[in-house]
């Protein structure tokens, strides 16, 4: 009995992982609406002016999302200010990934000096809804007369460990294209890092 | 004279126990690697200190291959850790573990261009797993266990 219970849970986690889809551009960018670390809800309808938003999935436990605070910080001083704001999510499950609960991100966005929301997915429906994969992983949204559209996923640039002075800014270029009225030549990369810790299935 | 030579010797001994070594290799030196070992089934594990899913499966990785020792098979961990970790993190770490399989850091800078190379699939999270013989070429983005590596082995060799 408990052989034919392990198969099932097993089946169950894979048809779980299965099921997380990315998001592709073009389309609808699902709408958020969680709490941010200072206990208050944050929802896209909290920026009226915005032109549009850098969704970034991240945590404070993965050494690529390290690497990537202080970008991610200078994404934030460099395009809220033109329309682009950053909205962070944290998309692990604390049970799997205790470092990242709700008491530790409040923490490490106070040490780190966030200057954007940092949002708690409890319940990874968020997470699941983007079909984020990896920390971090970005979207770029766009404000358009059709909704909130998905313009851009994948990694922030093509070098995590920030060494290469020539890099290719994916985040950056692809709202450079967005605020001349453009749309950007790159809409789709890999975002590299750390593999999300889901809910365990029991 | 001997004396000496024991002195000598067990100042030496450290570098003995701790021999384990790691080299830097591209996505190039790991394809000619792969093509100029016919026959052998190459089981390319990518890994970093960090990731806490790669720790607790590599010992399966080098039980399987210290069990097949007899057959050609070659497995090979491949670190994605950065260079800059190379002397603080990667190296402490495979002195501690005193690993017996071949190690080596990935000496590549475009991830974007080298997750593509290895399986255009990865998504270039870690623990992640690669089984090449001659033109057979099964990729893994997840944990394994001695099992699962027993299993593909069987059905790649």
């Amino acid at each position: 009995m408990k052989k034919y219970f392990s198969i099932l849970l097993s089946c169950f986690a894979l048809s779980l992982q299965a099921q997380v889809t990315t998001i592709t551009p073009g389309k609808i960018a699902p709408d958020i609406k969680l709490k941010n670390i200072n206990d208050k809800v944050v929802s896209f309808a909290d920026y009226p002016s915005a032109k549009g938003f850098i969704v970034v999935f991240t945590c404070n436990t993965c050494p690529y999302s390290r690497r990537y605070e202080q970008r991610i910080i200078e994404l934030n001083n460099k395009y809220s200010a033109l329309g682009f704001p950053v909205i962070a999510v944290n998309p692990n499950d604390p049970q799997s990934s205790p470092g990242d609960s709700f008491d530790e991100m409040k923490k490490h966005a106070a040490s780190n000096k966030f200057t954007f929301p940092y949002l708690y997915d409890e319940g990874q429906l968020i997470t699941t809804a983007y079909g984020a994969k990896n920390t971090p992983h970005v979207f770029v949204i766009s404000k358009t007369a059709r909704g909130n559209i998905v313009e851009y996923t994948g990694a922030i640039d093509n070098d995590a460990e920030n060494t290469d002075a020539a890099k290719t800014k994916y985040v950056e270029d692809a709202i450079s294209a967005l605020l001349n009225s453009s749309k950007p030549a790159i809409t789709v990369t890999k975002a590299i890092g750390c593999r999300i810790s889901w809910k365990k299935t029991q | 004279m001997r004396k000496y030579l024991l002195i000598l010797s067990l100042f030496c001994l450290p570098f003995f126990v701790f021999s384990q070594k790691i080299n830097l290799i591209t996505i190039d030196q790991l394809n000619d690697r792969i093509n100029k070992g016919k026959d052998t089934t190459y089981v390319i594990n990518f890994w970093a200190t960090w990731c806490v899913p790669c720790i607790k499966e590599m010992p399966a990785f080098e039980k399987f291959e210290q069990n097949f020792k007899a057959e050609k098979i070659k497995v090979l961990l491949i670190s994605v850790n950065f260079k800059s970790e190379l002397n603080n993190s990667v190296l402490p770490f495979i002195k501690s573990k005193n690993l017996k399989s071949e190690i080596f850091l990935l000496d590549e800078k475009d991830p974007q261009e080298y997750i593509n190379r290895i399986d255009s699939s990865w998504s270039g999270a870690i623990p992640s797993t690669l089984f090449i013989k001659n033109e057979k070429h099964i990729f893994f983005e997840k944990d394994l266990t001695y099992d699962d590596l027993l299993k593909e082995y069987t059905s790649i060799k």
